[in-house]
């Protein structure tokens, strides 16, 4: 008995969410650091050179759609959709994972979401700043893009609400909305912690304000904390809602490809997975860049990289059951498009590569090697990024360019600005990202020092000692 | 117009420019002092004072520029008194002109006056009525009285409207490369005349296109009288010599065959595209469907007539064919032959066997199917074939006892020489022997379009070359060698008179002032004849004044000019050629004897070798539509190619020399070489490469300039129509070929439905399969009543067993419906814009040989239409008569209703594609239809604008709209009638098809319950003929596009 | 509710105490409140859990406040939809009935979300009478710790039972690290 205690003592547990030794105030310094003391330095600047001179092709390109029209991009008839929308989708489902991991993970009380959670929700965010362009860019007046919008006009008439695009608006505008809110909430704490420690009187007056005057009595907390969980359970439904009104675009038509009840589900699962697989992207890079492997531990990485299996999979699952449905259904133009055209069709490479990334590389992460290979981790995700990109592509692409009438079939070319477009948003993206990380605390500081809290409580019942105070030892 | 930049001329240097501000800003200045017209203006001396300066300012420009820029320059001066002119150019002409108001039943063509008037298509009058708002005419019309009409028109005669408002059409004089006026020209003229005179007008030489109009002949004969050493050529490239020839050899004389496919059972034609090509095209198109479909909706009595079809390439009369073979061009006439032998035709010479290898039971089934139908039968020959093919083609007829029942023959229509390319010919041998010092170019443009191995313009140009006068709608090819170049009135801005296949002979009378002062060729003539200051109108007025009984002659004339067609009397024995001609033509068809094939020599030389083959466009005809953008981007029948020609080759050809579609192949032809892209075209015969004239023109305008390449370049006198000894050489260039169907076989969907006549009476309702099958109705919603509205329910139905393909409905759609032209560029990214196409498919196992259907495809207005569902803003919704309908202004462009639409019949403005900037276009469109900003999506209306006309007539009459009241622009213009629309409440044509067992709708499966549906084709095969020939209809297809 | 006490003619706002722990300040607020304080507010520099119950603090209206944020939005949404659609500009629409529910789930869910976050957010700082830039007891110097490792009590002069030399020396016995003064 003992002897089988003492084993399980000696079997080496899972890698910590959080460093040993950590305390409230090394914690907050360590974290703050990097706002307030930590000067600019190199990597942050390259960051932020890539990214604002994408963002300078995305104004060009932008710039030059208005001036001339969209038919400056590729898209032609049949396939009147082409970059903007797969882009569109692609840049929401990568949002999804931040809500994710903010909100259903700490539904389900998981403490390793805390150290991610604050720059998994700004990934969102701007994830979805990039998504939301592209439907206004892409429409043919898009100065009247606001007709979408329920208000009070002259023509006494409101949008369409069968049309899965006007619940998209709504979709994609709640959601928006939601995120902000609930990615500020979180900040309030951690904005008060900058204004106590900022030296600077501007720096003391912005974070001041932004803190509302935060003072973290224990009755705001008590307020503070419910209405974070609601918002939680608010989100989490608005996350799986969101993605499922997406595919609704495609499953609300009648095109062979589109038309299909799995999407919702399928979709929704794609999104986490692209999601997981950007979040990935940046936490490698980023605890590498700012030494924060004591918070964003291994575990963290496998975590992820086991989530990234169980969705890929379900992606799997969902290529798999197109196929069973096209050849159970007899339906001659679904039979055509899934048995012949993608598979073997003009498109095909843009197909095969698509399996081969979303679903054969993250059956890597079936064997703990390579989920704690941080280099081969970071390079799968970066592939599943790709593949998921080239999902939607595939949708979009191939459903349109072969529909139901043959005389009318007409492949689909990319042009100059399409592609400009696209990098384009890659440009916003980083931009934001980089001015996140340079003015606000990258993790939740709050949420940490409560983290260190618990730990110690286990740690000291484990040891059937009184709660030591971490606090004390601090000077 | 929107020529895409490739199209559009490089622009002028900036010197030149301001200069030609200069120049534009003086005759701006001038407009504003109220003057009609240049020559208005030139009569107080002013106007040769401003030109003078502005020459004169720009004269240091044209000094030492090259000819290239000193056209632009001439044009674009010419462009700034344009818009001077345009001030003044919607005022209807002042001599009084009388509406049509005698309407065939049912049919209201609303508010705006309608016209009669006539077009001249390579010949032979087409009758029309022209729409004209507030005296500016915008839409063109069959004329239903008129025997080469019946109501409907070809795609040229559509296209006409825009040749009108063409901006580079040919707008001052010039003499010399400057400008000048048309008083000037006057004096050259009358300084000619009296030099002509003195000499009995030696050296005098006139050469006109093929000229029917009675007036026009009797003024040339009138002056050839006057002047009796001057001569008069006629030169049409597309030229029916051989037909004429061949009548010669059989008859003796040359006389034209009237065809009456109405009594014929049983049709072969040998190289005949009797549906697209020749005069009475429309009338035999009417005709031909009306056998076809001759109690097809009862499949007891259906009693289709039968067509053989042997074509070297394929065509929209190949297309219709129960039994089609590809023949090399050279071979028809061995065909011709075996044919002729198996009929025991006396005088029909052998058949060389193995040329037509493989085929013989194809012919002896033929034969047989003829002689079973003796009388009731009718073998056709193409103007494509020489001389003896037409002869060998009468006795055949004869053996058969056609001649009389299915054919007549009747005197040629045309006036002047028989055999045009000898005339042209003649005059080129006179000109390089310096015996032309006048040489009057009346609209022809040999320059471009003459055989190349006459080398006419090298002869115009050298030193002994005539003084050399050019009258034409454009400043072209011809007129850059001319030293004096005259614009030539569009018909619809002249008076004159044309006569048609059958005799009839239509007024044609101007329904706008001329836009750029054009003149007739009869002016022209008239300036010669002395008869200076006598109005067009008095001249075409005189002549008939003549013909035509004194004392009813007012009135005769006023119902002429009213129904567009003349009555003449019979026989008037006066002696004037073209009177006793005339008076053939009138009398009775009578016998010619039997044709003998003595004299028929049979030029016979076996060769392994490729042909060349020369077909007329199937758009732009001989290039005279080349700057024509509505006719440039419409898709050419069979092939859907827009902007260019192409070397047409037979799959297996390609396949022999390794040639893939857009790839440029040099062909060799004697001497000439010309590059051309390569289109592979299943159905064509395989030693034979098809190349489309009318292509490459140098100097038409901004839309037709280097379209295409030039394949007179290789057309010699000798060879007009085919030759053998074509080389073909692969080069690694590609010129992307803007076709506008990629993919031709229906993937074994059920989308055009064709059945034979057999299987038709065994299962009626064949094409209902699907219907049957599928599904409706499970939904959560419940269906829409159907109707909505207890007074109209619109509906469309198209029979394809009718639908022949010509494009005719796709060019009238685009007059109708404001539709801009995109340009090539656009039309290769598949952004072409027009509301309804005419799909096309291939059937059959045969890549060498398929079978083909056509599908016109409009909006099919479906009861629950995909498109509306997914609409943001209400842009598209549903009246309660059933329309799809489009909301412009409140489109926003998300293109989800494209994308979401089964049919793909919506077009999106990708950029701003509507030309509001040219300004001779403005008055081109339709005041009643939207012009489409960019960025909004759009499509087939059912006309609405025509059913709103049709609903405030009623409302004022205080009655309902009739069932059959409300004609679309695509239904008005179908030669064939293969398109019904109207209301499926009432008693209506629409009605009946819609209970036609061989009616359906397309996709069905889908539910989307369409409001246009289609009536199935019927095939008539021959069960002699080959079993594979039998099955070709119904069957898997093979892969191929 | 802290919030919104209005202040009575003091000369201080109150005594404040600092801790090491959150144990050791959940242990003295409640002996606090078992010595009868009731004005007074425990701060710290993230949520300890009891500390609320500790200080007597039981009613949370931020629950109830976004049920019926998210209950307005809901029906709002699906009345908007179905009136305008119905009433305000009806149209025949692919043939769809003009009542067609189950085209308005998805908005309505959208703006049931919406209602709810509104309501949490904008409810949980009404509640907390945020914004609040000033409070007295910023003008403590030690008190810009409390954002990070430290946790402060602070006894308000306001309350009945607050008398300076009193209140201090019942803090003193808490063991606190420092006990301040709190100026307005």
């Amino acid at each position: 008995m003992a002897e089988l205690k003492r084993k399980a003592d000696r079997r080496p547990g899972p890698p910590p969410v959080l460093a040993p030794g950590h305390t409230f105030g090394s914690v907050t310094s360590k974290i703050s650091a990097i706002v307030l003391t930590d000067p600019y330095d190199w990597r942050w600047a390259i960051g932020m050179g890539i990214g604002s001179s994408l963002l300078l092709l995305f104004t060009v390109a932008v710039v030059h759609l208005l001036l001339h029209g969209v038919g400056v991009w590729g898209v032609n008839i049949p396939v009147m959709w082409g970059f903007a929308i797969i882009n569109f989708v692609w840049w929401i489902g990568i949002g999804h994972a931040g809500t994710l991991i903010s909100a259903i993970l700490l539904l389900l009380k998981q403490e390793w979401r805390t150290s991610i959670n604050r720059f998994a929700e700004a990934m969102t965010l701007f994830a979805v700043a990039c998504a939301g362009v592209f439907p206004l860019l892409h429409m043919g007046r898009p100065w009247k893009f606001y007709w979408l919008l329920p208000y009070p006009n002259t023509m006494a008439l409101l949008p369409q609400w069968r049309s899965p695009l006007v619940w998209d608006v709504f979709a994609v505008s709640t959601y928006a909305t939601v995120s902000v809110l609930f990615w500020y909430v979180g900040l309030i704490p951690d904005l008060a912690t900058l204004r106590d420690r900022a030296v600077s009187r501007p720096a003391q007056l912005i974070y001041g304000s932004l803190s509302l005057g935060w003072r973290g009595s224990a009755r705001h907390w008590a307020r503070y904390k419910s209405a974070y969980i609601l918002l939680a359970g608010l989100a989490t439904p608005l996350v799986v809602s969101v993605h499922t009104v997406v595919s609704f675009d495609f499953a609300a038509g009648v095109i062979p490809g589109w038309h299909t009840t799995i999407f919702p589900p399928y979709f929704v699962a794609g999104a986490i997975f692209s999601g997981f697989a950007m979040v990935v992207t940046l936490a490698v890079p980023l605890r590498a860049a700012y030494g924060l492997h004591d918070f964003i531990t291994d575990r963290h990485l496998d975590n992820m990289a086991k989530i990234l299996l169980a969705t890929g999979s379900i992606v799997g699952y969902g290529y798999a059951m197109e196929f069973f449905i096209a050849w159970y259904s007899g339906n001659p133009y679904e039979g055509f498009l899934f048995l012949d055209a993608r598979p073997f069709g003009w498109y095909h490479l843009a197909y095969r590569t698509m399996i081969f990334c979303n679903v054969l590389i993250p059956q890597l992460f079936w064997f703990p090697a390579c989920r704690r290979n941080i280099m081969l981790l970071w390079v799968c995700s970066l592939i599943v990024n790709v593949g998921m990109w080239l999902e939607r592509y595939v949708i979009v692409i191939t459903s349109l360019s072969q529909d139901f009438l043959p005389s009318s079939w007409a492949m689909y070319y990319p042009t100059f600005w399409d592609w400009a477009t696209f990098l384009g948003t890659i440009g916003l993206f980083l931009f934001l990202a980089f001015l996140f990380i340079r003015f606000l605390p990258v993790i939740a500081i709050a949420e940490m020092r409560e983290l260190v809290h618990e730990k110690d409580h286990h740690a000291a019942r484990h040891r059937g000692l009184p709660a030591a105070e971490p606090g004390g030892e601090t000077q | 117009m929107k020529p895409s930049y490739k199209d559009q001329e490089t622009p002028l240097t900036l010197t030149e420019l301001t200069r030609a501000a200069r120049a534009a800003s003086t005759s701006e200045a001038a407009s504003a002092r109220q003057w009609r017209s240049l020559s208005e203006l030139a009569d107080d001396g002013s106007f040769l004072e401003e030109v003078s300066q502005a020459v004169s300012g720009v004269r240091g420009a044209i000094h030492g520029l090259d000819d290239a820029s000193r056209r632009k320059f001439m044009t674009l001066m010419g462009a700034s008194f344009a818009l001077a002119g345009v001030a003044g150019c919607s005022v209807q002409p002042i001599e009084k002109i009388i509406p049509y108001v005698e309407q065939p039943e049912d049919i209201v063509p609303g508010k705006p006056m309608f016209f009669a008037t006539a077009a001249v298509a390579g010949g032979d009058g087409v009758g029309l009525l022209v729409e004209s708002h507030m005296g500016r005419p915008t839409k063109i019309e069959g004329n239903p009285t008129h025997p080469a009409s019946l109501g409907a028109t070809d795609v040229f005669s559509q296209a006409e409207m825009l040749a009108l408002y063409d901006p580079d059409r040919s707008q001052v004089v010039v003499h010399e490369g400057r400008v000048d006026t048309w008083e000037r020209f006057l004096a050259f003229a009358v300084d000619l005349r009296d030099r002509k005179l003195a000499n009995k007008g030696k050296g005098l030489r006139i050469l006109t296109q093929t000229v029917t109009s009675p007036t026009l002949a009797d003024q040339l004969n009138r002056l050839l009288e006057a002047m009796p050493e001057a001569k008069w050529h006629s030169y049409e490239p597309v030229t029916r010599d051989a037909a004429r020839r061949g009548a010669e050899l059989a008859f003796g004389e040359p006389l034209e065959p009237v065809l009456h496919l109405d009594k014929a059972d049983v049709i072969v034609s040998l190289d005949a595209d009797f549906l697209s090509w020749g005069p009475g095209r429309l009338h035999h198109a009417r005709a031909f469907a009306d056998r076809r479909s001759q109690g097809a909706d009862a499949p007891g009595e259906a009693a289709m007539n039968r067509l053989y079809v042997v074509e070297p390439t394929p065509t929209i009369t190949g297309a219709m064919a129960d039994h089609r073979l590809p023949v090399a061009a050279r071979d028809v006439s061995h065909a011709a032959r075996a044919l002729a032998k198996a009929l025991k035709v006396e005088g029909a010479p052998d058949a060389d066997a193995n040329r037509l290898a493989g085929h013989e039971t194809w012919f002896s089934a033929a034969a047989a199917d003829l002689l079973a139908h003796k009388g009731k039968s009718l073998v056709v020959v193409g103007e494509g074939q020489p001389a003896e093919v037409h002869a060998l083609g009468h006795a055949i007829n004869a053996a058969l006892g056609n001649i009389g029942e299915t054919v007549t023959l009747a005197p040629p229509t045309t006036a002047g020489p028989a055999d045009q390319l000898g005339s042209l010919v003649e005059l080129t041998r006179a000109i390089e022997a310096g015996e032309v010092d006048a040489l009057l170019i009346l609209g022809a443009n040999p320059a471009y379009d003459a055989p190349v191995d006459l080398n006419l313009a090298e002869a115009l140009l050298n030193d002994r070359g005539p003084t050399l006068v050019h009258l034409g709608t454009h400043d072209n090819e011809t007129a850059a060698l001319a030293n004096w170049h005259v614009p030539e009135a569009h018909f619809l801005e002249a008076w004159g008179d044309v006569r048609a296949f059958d005799g009839t002979v239509a007024i044609q009378q101007p329904l706008i002032a001329p836009l750029y002062n054009g003149r007739t060729a009869g002016e022209i003539v008239a300036t010669l004849l002395g008869e200076v200051g006598l109005p067009p109108r008095e001249t075409v007025r005189r002549y008939w004044r003549e013909r035509l009984p004194a004392e009813t002659f007012e009135a005769a004339w006023t119902q002429a000019l009213r129904d567009g067609v003349i009555k003449e009397q019979p026989a008037k024995s006066d002696a004037d050629a073209d009177g006793d001609e005339k008076a053939k033509a009138e009398a009775k068809p009578k016998q010619y004897g039997e044709p003998k094939l003595d004299k028929v020599k049979w030029a016979d030389a076996p060769t392994e070798e490729l042909e060349i083959v020369f077909r007329p466009d199937p758009t732009l005809w001989d290039g005279r539509y080349a700057n024509n953008g509505w006719l440039q981007e419409l898709p050419k029948p069979i092939t859907t190619l827009t902007w260019g020609n192409a070397a047409l080759v037979s799959p297996a050809l390609a396949e022999r020399l390794g040639l893939q579609n857009n790839q440029v192949v040099e062909l060799e032809y004697r001497e000439a070489v010309v590059e051309a892209p390569v289109w592979i075209t299943p159905g064509q015969a395989d030693d034979s490469v098809t190349v489309h004239l009318g292509h490459g023109r140098t100097r038409v305008g901004r839309v037709g300039n280097g379209v295409g390449f030039n394949a007179y370049a290789l057309r010699r006198s000798d060879a007009l129509w085919f030759g053998d000894g074509l080389k073909v050489s692969a080069t690694s260039k590609r010129i992307p070929l803007a076709v506008t169907q990629h993919h031709h076989n229906m993937e074994g969907r059920e989308l055009v439905r064709s059945a034979t006549i057999g299987q038709y009476r065994e299962t009626p309702d064949f094409a209902q399969a699907e219907e049957q099958s599928s599904h409706h109705g499970m939904s959560l919603h419940p269906d829409p009543p159907v109707p909505q509205n207890e007074h109209h329910a619109w509906a469309m139905a198209i029979d394809l067993n009718r639908c022949i393909g010509c494009n005719a409905c796709t060019i009238a759609c685009q007059a109708e419906n404001n539709i801009p032209v995109v340009g090539k560029d656009q039309v290769l990214l598949s952004r072409e814009m027009h509301w309804i196409r005419v799909d096309r498919y291939y059937e059959g196992e045969s890549e060498a040989n398929p079978g083909t259907v056509f599908q016109p495809v409009p909006c099919m207005h479906c009861e629950k239409a995909p498109c509306e569902l997914v609409c943001p803003v209400e842009a598209t919704l549903h009246s309660d008569e059933g329309l799809n309908e489009m909301v412009y202004n409140r489109c926003v462009g998300t293109r989800y209703c494209g994308n979401n639409c089964p049919y793909k019949v919506r077009r999106f403005n990708w950029f701003h594609y509507a030309d509001e900037t040219t300004p001779s276009l403005k008055p081109l469109n339709n005041p009643d239809v939207t012009v489409r900003s960019r960025g909004v999506m759009e499509k087939c209306t059912y006309c609405v604008q025509r059913i709103n006309e049709a609903r405030i007539n009623a409302k004022m009459a205080g009655r309902t709209v009739g069932g059959d009241e409300v004609v679309t622009a695509c239904q008005g213009v179908c030669p064939t009638r293969a398109i019904v629309f109207g209301n499926m409440l009432v008693e209506s044509a629409v009605t009946k098809a819609r209970q036609s067992p061989r009616h359906y709708a397309l996709l069905a499966g889908l539910g989307t319950r369409p409001r246009t549906t289609y009536l199935a084709r019927l095939n008539n095969p021959n069960p002699d003929a080959t079993p594979a020939e039998a099955s070709a209809e119904n069957s898997v297809e093979p892969r191929h596009g | 509710m802290s919030g919104h006490d209005h202040v009575e003619n003091h000369e201080v706002y109150g005594l404040m105490a600092e801790f090491d722990g959150a144990a050791h300040l959940i242990e003295a607020t409640q002996s606090a409140y078992d010595h009868g304080y009731r004005m007074m507010e425990a701060y710290t520099p993230f949520p300890v859990e009891g500390l609320d119950l500790a200080l007597g603090y039981y009613r949370n209206k931020v629950p109830r406040t976004v049920f019926a944020g998210a209950l307005l939005g809901g029906l709002g949404g699906f009345f908007m939809q179905a009136w305008s659609a119905m009433v305000y500009y009806p149209h025949n629409i692919a043939g769809k009935p003009l009542y067609s529910w189950p085209a308005f789930i998805p908005i309505t869910f959208e703006m049931t979300v919406l209602g709810g976050a509104f309501a949490a957010v904008f409810g949980m700082l009404y509640f907390n009478g945020l914004p609040r830039l000033y409070h007295p007891v910023f003008n403590v110097p030690e008190f810009v710790q409390a954002s990070d490792d430290r946790f402060f009590l602070c006894i308000q002069s306001r309350d009945p039972l607050f008398d300076p030399k009193e209140t201090l020396s019942f803090l003193e016995s808490r063991g606190p690290r420092v006990i301040s003064v709190v100026p307005y």
